[in-house]
């Protein structure tokens, strides 16, 4: 939601990167409130997981360029752990598998590591294990998957579903879900957007990465962006999804050349 | 001491040199008056001496074993001292005068502030009164009967147990290090515990030889009469230094009908620097006979240090029904190189063994399992499996598998499983992005790979050797 002078979470200006030499982001800017949720849509390979990584501090990429500021701090002058301890969160388009890490573990570490940080009480294993199947209600997730790896054989949708896990856990500033809506089905989909619903205040923001309107039928976004070629090309309302899914992405595009050159 | 001791003890040495009954280092060199020398420095009864130069014979003769997957220059055995006195480390006065490097890697490891003073080398009464724990520990044990103490104790004080059992797992010509430390061994642990008692507690060398130096060429004897049980913990996880570079154990179980040994070790001997400089060379021979019915023999082990290794913690099962286990974790970083595994030899019948081993390299070094299990014809019934994972950090480390399965009957069963995997970069970003920075998630990757054998270890050893284990991959990820 949209709150008047709402304090700036992310600001992005001009932001460049190159992976092994090729550029990738080329003058990205975007502001985040808190309070909002952003969709940024935009064609395969147009930069957007790139950017999500970027933000959360993968190493492969390089910044060539811009500024990031997140809460008013440089995020750059953090290493990726501090920048999650911070409040940065990302939800992997493809999580990640760690065979031999028992996932309860996993969570229990990362949730007493980053309350730690902010100065708030560790749980013990057994205070964990009961808040964390209180989270899994929430996410109408089987306890049975505390027991087992860490992502380790769950199919698509249930990587998705203990990424969002995370996110309840951590209660992040802001929170990037990349396309957490593909790989679920009908009723995950709901169940999982429920469960952001119900993350999402007026102190955190929300970005999501996503291809489908459908998503956005259960989390609806304040603003709309189109990324093409590294680049936020076009921002609207809720509407600008809607457009997108029954036009497609070329006259986006187009319009933005045919404004591009009117400047020029 | 008898007129013709004192003769042959004041003897000119055949070779030029002279030794005086009081110097307490042989001179360089190995031959049957050195080892004439070491018997007689320590009293020992004639029988060992003959033992030790039947060995020595059967050294010459033999030649240094090229097979296992390791490589360093070639060892001048004429250029080793083979006898010193036991030597006390020396004695600081306070934690002020400790290495802060050391004291920098125990709080690393968790050691308890006691034990650090300990065992660096700060004197010990500062902190507790180490002979009255010494003394109440051995009071506990003398009470049910057992017998635990330095060899060359036991030579003197039950020669006839020493006797019985000495080489009798491990004959001196098994290998040439075996026949080498069968010559020349000075000191090591005898362990006996008598028909139907339960050890008490872990049997710890940490109380007897906290004090002393380790020596270059030890002898473990640990014998588990009928329906007995012991649990023998080996070395701990504080670095280890030794002035000796080349190490070279032998250590005989015997466990006998219904009886069970454990025997845990966790190894940290200097690994040689980053640039593999330096390191001890650690060539052991450990054996266990199962030679009872029902008996089982336990190995659990945490190699983590030494330049080289060169071990093959193993099992003769020869009581029916017997069992042996095999449960390693072996980490190399750096230049180090091991070579490790174990034997399991099926001889009676339904005997069973289990094989567990993890191994993880990283950094330029080099890390081979290799195992045999042999199922002899009379061996119906036997069951082996057997799972061996490696583990790769970083880019340049090797990890190798070399399994010899051989099988002389058609009723037994064996299973071996193995894997290859690596901490790569995305899981290191993946724990980075939920707070949890690289060496915390190398050691809980670590530990998860490891868990099947850290179980097998006793609590306290479990939690110190995860600490170690992360403490020696330091910085070699990310
Ligand atoms: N490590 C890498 N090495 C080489 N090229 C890369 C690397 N990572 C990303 N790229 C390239 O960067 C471009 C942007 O990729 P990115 O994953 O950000 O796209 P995306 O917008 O998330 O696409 P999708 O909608 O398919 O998820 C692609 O052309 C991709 O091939
Ligand atoms: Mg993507």
């Amino acid at each position: 939601m949209i709150y008047p002078d709402s304090k700036i979470v992310l600001e992005v200006r001009g932001l460049c990167a190159t992976v092994n030499g090729t550029e990738i982001l080329k003058g990205l800017d975007l502001t985040v409130r808190r309070g909002e949720v952003h969709a940024i849509m935009g064609p395969n390979g147009s930069g957007k997981s790139t950017f999500s990584k970027i933000l959360a501090g993968h190493s492969a990429y390089e910044v060539t360029g811009g500024s990031v500021m997140f809460e008013g701090q440089n995020l750059f002058d953090l290493a990726p752990e501090e920048r999650a301890r911070a409040g940065v969160f990302l939800a992997f388009q493809y999580p990640i598998e760690i065979p031999g890490v028992i996932n309860s573990q996993f969570l229990r570490l990362t949730y007493n590591t980053v309350q730690t940080h902010r100065g708030k009480e560790e749980l013990d294993p057994l205070e964990f294990d009961d808040y964390v199947r209180e989270k899994m209600k929430l996410l109408e997730m089987s306890p049975d998957f505390l027991e087992r790896s860490v992502n380790e054989g769950f199919s698509g949708g249930e990587k998705k579903r203990n990424e969002i896990l995370q996110m309840a856990m951590l209660d992040p500033r802001l929170a990037i879900l990349d396309e957490t809506d593909s790989g679920l089905d009908i009723d995950a989909l709901r169940i999982v957007a429920n469960g952001v619903n119900q993350l999402a205040n007026k102190d955190n923001a929300i970005v999501l990465v996503t291809h489908y309107q459908r998503l956005l039928n259960y989390i609806v976004p304040d603003y709309v962006h189109v990324m093409e070629a590294g680049r936020i090309i076009k921002t609207g309302g809720k509407e600008l999804a809607l457009e997108l899914e029954s036009r497609g992405y070329d006259w986006v595009g187009v319009e933005h050349k045919a404004v591009a050159g009117a400047v020029a | 001491m008898s007129a013709t001791l004192q003769n042959l003890v004041n003897q000119p040495y055949k070779h030029g040199f002279v030794t005086s009954i009081e110097s307490d280092v042989a001179p360089k060199g190995l031959n049957a008056d050195t080892i004439r020398m070491i018997s007689t420095k320590k009293k020992e009864p004639e029988w060992l001496l003959e033992f030790r130069l039947k060995s020595y014979e059967a050294w010459l003769k033999m030649e240094e074993p090229i097979w296992p997957n390791v490589h360093y220059p070639k060892i001048d055995f004429q250029a080793i001292s083979y006898y010193s006195a036991p030597k006390q480390k020396p004695k600081l006065k306070s934690m002020d005068e400790v290495d802060p490097e050391l004291l920098r890697t125990f709080e690393k490891l968790g050691v308890p502030l006691h034990e650090r003073m300990a065992l660096a080398g700060v004197a010990v009464d500062v902190i507790f009164d180490s002979v009255s724990v010494a003394t109440t520990y051995k009071d506990k044990l003398a009470e049910v009967g057992i017998i635990f103490c330095s060899m060359s104790e036991a030579v003197l004080d039950h020669p006839e147990l020493v006797q019985k059992y000495l080489g009798t797992v491990i004959p001196p010509s098994d290998n040439f290090y075996a026949a080498l430390n069968s010559a020349v061994f000075t000191d090591g642990s005898f362990c006996y515990i008598p028909k139907g008692v339960q050890c008490p507690m872990d049997l710890s060398t940490y109380f007897r030889i906290n004090t002393e130096e380790s020596g270059q060429f030890e002898r473990t004897l640990i014998v588990a009469e009928e329906g007995a049980s012991v649990s023998y913990l080996e070395g701990c996880t504080a670095p280890a230094f030794s002035s000796n570079q080349l190490h070279a154990a032998v250590v005989e179980l015997v466990a006998l009908d219904n009886a069970d040994i454990k025997y845990s070790t966790v190894q940290n001997w200097y690994a040689g620097d980053e640039k593999g400089v330096g390191g001890i060379y650690n060539f052991v021979t450990k054996r266990g006979l199962a030679k009872g019915v029902n008996s089982r023999i336990s190995w659990t082990q945490v190699e983590t240090g030494s330049a080289i290794t060169w071990k093959y913690p193993s099992c003769v099962l020869l009581g029916d029904n017997s069992v042996g286990e095999f449960y390693s974790v072996a980490v190399t970083n750096h230049y180090q190189q091991a070579d490790t595994g174990t034997k399991m030899i099926h001889i009676g019948k339904n005997t069973r063994s289990t094989i567990v081993s993890k191994g993880i390299s990283a950094g330029h070094s080099n890390n081979s399992y290799r195992g045999l299990v042999k199922v002899a014809p009379g061996a119906t019934g036997a069951r082996n499996y057997s799972q061996c994972d490696s583990m790769l950090v970083g880019q340049n480390s090797g990890a190798h598998t070399f399994p010899y399965i051989q099988v002389a009957n058609n009723s037994s069963q064996i299973e071996h499983e193995a894997s290859t995997s690596k901490i790569g970069e995305d899981q290191l970003f993946y724990f980075a992005q939920r707070g949890i920075d690289a060496e915390a998630a190398v050691s809980m990757i670590i530990n998860g790979f490891c868990k099947d054998v850290f179980q097998q270890l006793p609590m306290e050893f479990a939690v110190e050797a995860t600490a170690l284990l992360s403490f020696k991959l330091e910085g070699s990820v990310g």
